[in-house]
């Protein structure tokens, strides 16, 4: 099976902490991997190293086997890596249908059938096309930020915390959309702290641990780890 | 009539000078909108634009200096913005405050240098110079264009920002870098075309202020620029509507300060100027974002 993204020793650092020590994985071709661990682990710094908002100051970054460590975030979105971020970010006073379309900022064709397909996967957008983005529910917003990304028809999505602030009810719809997209063949790296719902939904997990990759498997083998379940999936919030 | 052609002149001067200001307020405005930066260098911009167009017009046809100055002066803001404020994109915000003054400075000593210090006079722009009635009062045709054009381009501007694709990116620019470039867009592109746009609009602007008032010196930005300021904070900064309704405010009221100066017994035609800053205090205090200003939301 090929691997769309492979990461190899990938470091953070701000000043002079290291957020992200070293790190190596790898995220097959439709399929959803999920890097789960405690607030303050590097998740964030990792997803956002990978998508150039941050430089990392060591490894490498393989898109389809093309480095991107050193590019600009326009650089790597414009090659198919796109980060639905932590805390959705969708434009305020935007409405819901100007975000869908600054996601696909970077394409010159035709956007109608993607539209549709957004619409169709989020009713909800389609009925609230014309409102602005700041008046949805946080639960929408998550619909949105996630549209957006897939505007821009990126060969892997990856998602930091999209159930992070929501009702149970709301992160079962969360998930049960990235399981759709992954149905659909996309490829998703998926970062959560909800991290039985994230073992549930993933074909592979790793466990983030203050910067290091401590734990690795299939989500069914993980989510069965005494250590995991002790850790993490203890007082499970679904 | 009577008491209109003896009045009459202080309206139409006042929203000419309403239309001008605005043309200036829109690039504080702009500016400010996307990266919460006053430009103190824009009023020098407005000033410089004055003085190619003595330079150009002393040997050029007036076909050519006009688009002379316009695109001269739409280079220099630009320059300005890639080579004193795009070096300090992650420097703190004081940082690039202190370099718009700096900017700001080296702007107003260049011209004492080439002007050696010596007010220099406008040329008549054929056309908009000429004399026109209005209700049987005398004024230039510069006065009654005005507000026209103003209002054109901010019709134009307003339709690019909220119809094009760069305007979008302009809007959602403004609000959140980071979520803008994980789009696709390229920040510094927004921000260069935000100064291209202003530094247009006050090229346009100073070609009608001086027509009017007939001599550039090196330090002519600085009230005007500074009025254009108090009318954007005044509209509430970073709202171009805002920019336009303060900006005539602040014309049309410091020239019935004038037209009262004609009815009252002592001299008050001094206090014209400080009236835009009496006027800015006050709205201030009971509205402290401006007459269109957001509340700024904290960004989660
Ligand atoms: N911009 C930043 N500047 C300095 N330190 C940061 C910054 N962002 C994150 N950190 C630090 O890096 C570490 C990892 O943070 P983060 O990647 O956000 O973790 P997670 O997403 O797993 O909660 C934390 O100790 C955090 O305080
Ligand atoms: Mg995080």
């Amino acid at each position: 099976m090929s691997n769309i993204l492979e990461i190899k020793d990938l470091s953070v650092s701000y000043g002079g902490i290291k957020a992200v020590k070293g790190i190596s994985f790898e995220v097959p071709k439709g399929e959803v991997v999920t890097l789960i661990g405690a607030n303050g682990a590097g998740k964030s710094s990792t997803l956002r190293s990978i998508v150039g908002l941050v430089k990392p100051s060591g490894g490498s970054i393989l898109l389809n086997g093309e480095e991107m460590a050193q590019k600009t975030p326009e650089q790597i979105v414009a090659k198919g890596i796109t980060l639905v971020p932590e805390g959705r970010r969708v434009f305020a006073d935007l409405t819901v249908l100007e975000n869908l379309k600054v996601g696909a900022y970077l394409r010159k064709d035709d956007l109608s059938e993607d539209l549709a397909w957004c619409y169709d996967l989020f009713p909800r957008l389609k009925e609230r096309h014309w409102q602005l983005a700041g008046t949805l529910s946080g639960g929408e917003q998550q619909m949105l930020a996630i549209a957006r990304a897939l505007m821009s028809r990126p060969e892997i999505i990856m998602m930091d915390e999209p159930s992070l602030g929501l009702a149970p009810i709301v992160v079962q719809g969360v998930f049960e959309i990235i399981r759709e997209l992954n149905r659909q063949g996309k490829t998703i790296l998926l970062v959560e702290q909800n991290a039985n719902m994230a073992l549930r939904t993933a074909h592979h997990a790793y466990v983030m641990e203050v910067g290091s990759i401590t734990m690795t498997g299939t989500g069914k083998e993980l989510s069965e780890d005494e250590a995991v379940k002790a850790a993490y999936l203890g007082k499970a919030r679904n | 009539m009577d008491w209109l052609s003896r009045n009459l002149p202080y309206l139409l001067a006042g929203i000419s000078v309403g239309g001008q200001y605005a043309l200036i307020a829109i690039g504080y405005t702009m500016v400010y909108g996307i990266l919460r930066l006053i430009n103190f260098a824009h009023g020098d911009i407005f000033m410089v634009a004055g003085l190619i167009m003595v330079y150009a017009s002393a040997s050029m046809p007036m076909y050519l200096s006009i688009p002379l100055v316009i695109v001269v002066t739409v280079l220099i803001g630009f320059l300005v913005e890639r080579v004193a404020y795009k070096p300090l994109r992650q420097a703190p915000r004081m940082s690039v405050m202190i370099s718009a003054i700096g900017v700001s400075y080296l702007l107003q000593n260049l011209a004492l240098y080439i002007t050696g210090g010596l007010a220099q006079q406008y040329p008549q722009i054929p056309w908009i110079s000429d004399q026109v009635l209005v209700f049987g009062a005398s004024t230039k045709r510069v006065t009654v264009i005005t507000p026209f054009l103003t209002v054109v381009l901010v019709i134009l501007l307003v339709l690019l920002i909220k119809k094009t694709k760069i305007g979008m990116a302009m809007r959602a620019a403004s609000k959140d870098f980071e979520t803008s470039q994980l789009m696709g867009i390229k920040i510094n592109s927004v921000i260069s075309m935000t100064f291209i746009i202003g530094s247009f609009l006050a090229a346009v602007g100073s070609l009608l202020f001086f027509s009017n008032y007939t001599s550039v010196t090196p330090t002519v930005g600085t009230l005007p620029g500074l009025k254009a300021f108090v009318a954007a904070v005044f509209g509430g900064i970073g709202s171009i509507p805002g920019a336009l309704v303060g900006a005539f405010i602040i014309g049309i009221c410091e020239n019935l300060v004038m037209l009262l100066n004609q009815y009252v017994s002592f001299d008050i035609s001094n206090f014209k100027d400080a009236f835009a800053f009496a006027l800015l205090i006050i709205i201030l205090f009971f509205k402290p974002t401006g007459l269109f200003g957001e509340k700024q939301t904290d960004k989660v």
